[in-house]
């Protein structure tokens, strides 16, 4: 790998080109007309104009893209995460162009990607998957019979449904048989299919997920990373590792997640996520995510390895640099996101140009941002200002050092959540690593995010 | 009668239709109320509504759907009733 472009914009885009500078690779970057000053247009040693401000007209055209990568005469891409990084298509297309991608084969990407085939993969390798009806069910005969079999209470879900919607929780037979038929009728207005299936619920679950890695021959874990602090259904705060997770069940799945990886002859850095039970101690496949993940720095915190690094390296067709014996963990990281939020105003997202900016520094403190003091944060993208990442020894230390940290942010010009963040830094059930992936919403209900 | 010039509340990019292969939320002609939704805002990956705010027929529709729009630009015209 001579020369890499990296197809996406903001922190992540940054991320990948000092990566790639490390190594000695070139960078290119492309940018939309509403990233011309953006701080990864600066850093790469090339850059390329890819369209207008809307990201379907410029990060998501990948015509555009892979053309600018042959034009300029760069080896590989780097989909960073979202816009393309998911898409099978976008990897078909840069591999036809002769360059490499940076990721796992399209084919991994389209299995990963269609959730009935990658809960069939992970039921090939022995993963558990929640307890179900594992597709629809015609009548309340069958939706009882599977819901005995998965153990109440049970949700049923509309299969056209997602991101939370036309879901419908149930405590017992009686509520099931009366909530059946007017599930169906809800998901065939709301979503033009009537096609519910049944799932066991879980209360209380948390979101647990592990990193896994592979090179297509060798498959490894770099450990789980707990991210139940949620707001809909977008992470806010991850940590390296998870508080108070029994160790045969970190064991467990560790061990599951890389039968996975190795089912799928996987390569690359790959985030296998799973739903936690705690009151049963068990826990269930979600998806796999087939590229780096927002949250990757608190795992390169507490175990001292560059996952982007890895991925060039792994990309370029090295093998794994490591084997699951060096994997080795220290201490508990924590990553707080940052967003140009109004959390007094319902999180109502706050455009606008960053007139003043102090983030915060000190010993093991990292920040990953696409942004500084005059930037614009634009409209037609996400709202991620900064990631904040901090080490510390143990648990204790690392929430005191979070909270410290968000003391010094300074920001004029947009309105942030760092007071917020901050806020939830002295919460009780945050302090002490209790929490599930509806407690953040709850509490902000309550009226005491404010 | 009264015209009433329907403005974006937020930057962004404005959309016609609930999703590209729906029909659009109103057309010249349409009537309205007050709370009838005209069109949507993408702004930071999120979406808001932009109501009619006042009852009466769209007489013209000033956004383009996708395209980029600024706090207060007009978004359609409504003729009061």
């Amino acid at each position: 790998m001579r020369k890499l472009l990296v197809a996406n914009r903001g922190e992540i885009a940054v991320r990948v080109i000092r990566a790639a500078r490390e190594l000695g690779i070139g960078t290119v970057a492309v940018y939309s007309e509403a990233d011309q000053d953006a701080l990864h247009v600066k850093l790469a040693d090339e850059r390329v104009l890819i369209g207008p401000p809307a990201a379907s007209r410029s990060y998501l055209n990948m015509d555009v893209i892979v053309t600018a990568a042959v034009d300029l005469g760069a080896d590989a891409v780097h989909p960073g995460y979202g816009f393309l990084s998911e898409r099978a298509e976008f990897a078909e297309k840069v591999a036809a162009a002769r360059l490499t991608f940076v990721g796992p084969s399209a084919e991994t990407i389209r299995l990963m990607g269609d959730k009935a085939r990658a809960r069939s993969a992970a039921e090939a390798a022995g993963v558990p998957t929640v307890p179900g009806s594992n597709g629809p069910v015609d009548s309340v005969a069958e939706a009882l019979a599977e819901a005995e079999q998965a153990g109440y209470p049970v949700a049923v879900k509309a299969a056209a449904g997602g991101g939370g919607r036309g879901i419908r929780v149930v405590a017992d037979a009686a509520e099931l048989t009366e909530a059946l038929p007017v599930a169906m009728a809800e998901a065939q207005a709301a979503f033009g299919s009537g096609l519910v299936y049944i799932e066991r619920f879980v209360p209380n679950a948390r979101h647990i997920e592990v990193q896994v890695f592979g090179d297509g021959q060798n498959f490894v874990h770099l450990g789980e990373r707990e991210c139940s602090m949620q707001r809909r259904r977008q992470k806010v705060i991850e940590e390296a590792g998870a508080p108070g997770l029994p160790e045969d069940v970190r064991t467990a799945m560790t061990e599951a997640a890389v039968a996975l990886a190795k089912v799928s002859g996987y390569s690359g850095a790959g985030t296998v996520e799973f739903l936690y039970d705690p009151a049963r101690g068990e826990f269930y496949f979600i998806e796999m995510n087939t590229r780096i993940q927002v949250e990757h720095p608190v795992t390169e915190m507490v175990t001292g390895r560059d996952l982007v690094r890895e991925q060039l390296t792994v990309a370029s067709g090295a093998p794994l640099s490591f084997a699951q014996p060096d994997v080795e963990f220290r201490g508990h990281a924590i990553e707080v996101r940052l967003n140009a939020e109004n959390p007094d105003f319902g999180f109502m997202p706050s455009p606008g140009v960053i007139s003043s900016m102090r983030l915060p520094g000190g010993p093991f403190v990292r920040i990953d941002s696409g942004f500084g003091p005059g930037s614009e944060i634009s409209p037609f993208y996400d709202s991620l200002l900064a990631k904040i990442v901090i080490w510390a020894e143990d648990r204790p230390a690392a929430v005191a050092r979070m909270a410290r940290t968000l003391d010094e942010v300074e920001i004029e010009g947009v309105a942030t959540t760092a007071g917020f963040l901050r806020r939830v830094t002295d919460v009780a059930e945050f302090r002490e690593g209790r929490y599930h992936t509806t407690f953040l919403e709850d509490w902000i209900a309550g009226g005491a995010g404010k | 009668m009264s015209e009433h010039v329907v403005q974006s509340p937020l930057p962004g990019i404005f959309y016609t239709k609930p999703a590209p292969e729906q029909p659009p939320f109103v057309e010249v002609g349409s009537v309205v109320a007050a709370d009838t939704v005209v069109g949507l805002v993408e702004v930071m990956k999120q979406f808001a509504e932009v109501k009619a705010g006042v009852n009466g027929t769209v007489k013209e529709i000033h956004a383009e759907n996708e395209g980029i729009i600024g706090p207060g630009d007009p978004i359609l015209t409504v003729e009061e009733v």
